[in-house]
């Protein structure tokens, strides 16, 4: 059974009606369950834990501390392309935008990586716009190879691809996998991804579980928050992570919370998710899987970031570019989003350590 | 007998595990601590001589984040195999390990389930036989299994490290019963490792006969890791006195001093 088909037990249910009839109580009790259940996930984010929002903090900072400790893992994205065949409504690599598209060559991709590697991460994350003609996956395997020369660990952030595909990556050194469903309400999947084989639901739900398969040691998932109702949103992704945990346990499972950020178009969210509502499903998610990954981007502020560290966050990005060659100097490209949290990675990891964490710039070696 | 008199007059007891005797019983972990430095101090608080750290976060290329430049001279090191998935993998890190001047002492650490972090006894079993072979001083950490550390045993592991309670969970010695059989049917030293949250817990173990603890995520989480190190250490020295000692059998029922049937032997009288 598949995620799809596993989630389809819960289209009976009326997230909206259940969610109103959450009182304290159920709120209370599942904040001091040893184990809970999806309804008690979905009672975690409900109108009603509002005001239990500290009980839920306390909580999720005790767990987050026993599982991982107090160290926060550090990454930077690296843009390889910003080719696109896609048209989606949020996102301004959208193959409508007319801007210079820009891509690596290897020469290029030495001196990015050269520059990232001076700021002693070991982790990075490689993204590429959806397009397998200017960026198929014989020119992101030369790429990984290159990069393993710089990089302990290697995560990927494409276009959705087949289990086959996914081994040769995990072949030549690909240890993690982020792939976002954007948005899991099929209907609004449908309206927001106009053109494009991104518009396939079905092909890029199941693509983390693909990445499973195929080996790679971590999968991590989001939808992007504003897209989508926010309760129902919070609640699939939590389904979802729960399913790929219990499914394949050797996979460590991560969750992103991006909210939807100022980019290059005139797309408005359907919803804004607030902050509180942001840190809600961050200690609701803890709560419920409390050895799940949590990663918050350089989308949200500085001080968000800050203050949200010692709630249940594991990982963070740091000295973010989201252009192509932004890390060695391209000042010509466009960004993918425009970032809210600009600090380098010396500044993030001196913001940690004043947090009493340690920052982890190298938590992974795939040993060949 | 002053303290001092007393102490000089006991016999040594050291922990031999391959040629090496320790005089402390605490083996501790390197993961999860705010920082390096605190790192450092809790381990020289701890007094241990075994230090073991996950050879995937070493960060040999940089001064200040590699965690090897934080441990105390002279103690042991005790890589481990953390993030391998089958037993290939633990040996092709126990191999870059020996190679990168860590020494020949490994901890195999073997585990597929990422969510209890529990191990896989049988490539664990394989891994050890494997580099036993090779010369390492092979400590599996696994999960209580009689059969499996007679295996153990014979494949030649240096000691056999049971797990208390899942990793990082603070439960203490959830399998209390299965160390129990370990301690007694298997002739190399029983390290419990994994679950332990207080030092009380380290102290149960030790009186239970246990030959050492392992003990990481209850030190590096506490508010203060340096007094919890010290406390850790001071439990298990205890805990290894009063098995030494030897604890009075407990009873289900109350052992009078003035007996119910004392009368009889006055009769006799």
């Amino acid at each position: 059974m598949d995620f799809y088909r596993m989630s389809q037990q819960y289209d009976e249910l009326n997230i909206e009606r259940y969610l109103n009839s959450i009182d304290d109580q159920d709120v209370i009790n599942a904040i001091n369950k040893q184990h809970l259940n999806e309804l008690d996930y979905l009672a975690l984010l409900s109108p009603s834990a509002d005001k239990y929002l500290e009980q839920m903090a306390k909580r999720a900072r005790e767990l987050t501390i026993q599982h991982f400790g107090r160290t926060i893992g550090l990454y930077t994205p690296l843009y390889l392309a910003d080719y696109c065949v896609n048209q989606c409504a949020y996102c301004s690599f959208n193959s409508q935008q007319q801007f210079k598209r820009n891509k690596l060559t290897l020469q290029d991709l030495e001196k990015e990586a050269g520059a990232i590697s001076k700021t002693g991460l070991k982790h990075i994350l490689v993204l590429t716009g959806e397009s397998r003609s200017k960026t198929p996956v014989s020119y992101i395997k030369e790429c990984i190879v290159l990069l393993k020369k710089y990089f302990s660990s290697i995560s990927i952030e494409i276009y959705p691809l087949d289990v086959e595909e996914y081994k040769e990556l995990v072949d030549v050194g690909v240890d993690g996998l982020t792939i976002y469903q954007e948005v899991y309400n099929e209907e609004i999947y449908r309206q927001v991804h106009l053109k494009g084989p991104k518009k396939d639901y079905h092909y890029r739900l199941n693509a983390a579980e693909r990445g499973c398969v195929a080996g790679m040691r971590s999968v991590n998932i989001g939808t992007l928050l504003g897209l989508g109702d926010f309760y129902s949103e919070a609640f699939y992704t939590g389904l979802h992570a729960n399913y790929l945990q219990t499914k394949y346990i050797d996979v460590e499972v991560g969750v992103s919370l991006p909210r939807l950020r100022p980019f290059k178009g005139a797309f408005q969210p359907r919803t804004t998710v607030s902050d509180q509502q942001l840190v809600q499903m961050m200690l609701a998610l803890r709560l419920y899987l409390p050895r799940v990954g949590i990663n918050i981007s350089t989308r949200e502020t500085a001080k968000l970031r800050d203050a949200i560290l010692p709630l249940g966050v594991t990982k963070m990005s740091a000295g973010v570019s989201t252009k192509v060659g932004g890390h060695s100097g391209n000042e010509e490209a466009s960004n993918q989003f425009d970032i809210s949290d600009e600090r380098s990675v010396e500044e993030m990891m001196e913001m940690i350590y004043q947090n009493n964490y340690q920052p982890v710039l190298k938590d992974w070696h795939l040993f060949r | 007998m002053n303290n001092e008199e007393y102490f000089e007059a006991k016999p040594k007891d050291n922990l031999k595990i391959a040629n090496e005797n320790l005089k402390s019983r605490l083996l501790v972990g390197t993961g999860k601590f705010a920082n390096n430095q605190v790192m450092n101090k809790a381990i020289a608080s701890s007094e241990s001589q075994v230090v073991t750290m996950a050879l995937r976060r070493i960060d040999f290329d940089s001064e200040q984040e590699n965690v090897l430049n934080f441990i105390p001279k002279g103690c042991i090191l005790l890589p481990n195999t953390s993030g391998a998935r089958t037993a290939d993998e633990a040996v092709r890190i126990a191999k870059i390990a020996r190679a990168a001047g860590c020494g020949n002492w490994i901890k195999i650490e073997v585990i597929k389930d990422n969510k209890y972090l529990l191990p896989d006894n049988y490539e664990t079993i394989k891994a050890t036989e494997i580099l036993a072979k090779d010369g390492f001083v092979v400590l599996p950490y696994m999960s209580p299994d009689l059969m499996v550390a007679k295996q153990l045993v014979e494949v030649g592991a240096a000691a056999v490290m049971p797990l208390g309670a899942p990793i990082g969970s603070n439960q203490g010695l959830q399998t209390k019963e299965m160390i129990r059989i370990l301690i007694n049917e298997i002739s190399l030293p029983i390290i419990v490792d994994a679950g332990i949250g207080k030092p009380s817990q380290a102290a149960e173990a030790m009186e239970l006969g246990a030959a050492a603890v392992l003990v990481n995520t209850a030190i590096a989480t506490a508010k203060n890791p340096v007094l919890m190190a010290e406390a850790f250490r001071d439990a298990v020295k205890a805990g290894r006195t009063a098995y030494l000692a030897g604890p009075g059998a407990t009873k289900d029922y109350a052992d009078a001093s003035s007996p119910l049937t004392g009368f009889l032997n006055n009769q006799s009288e």
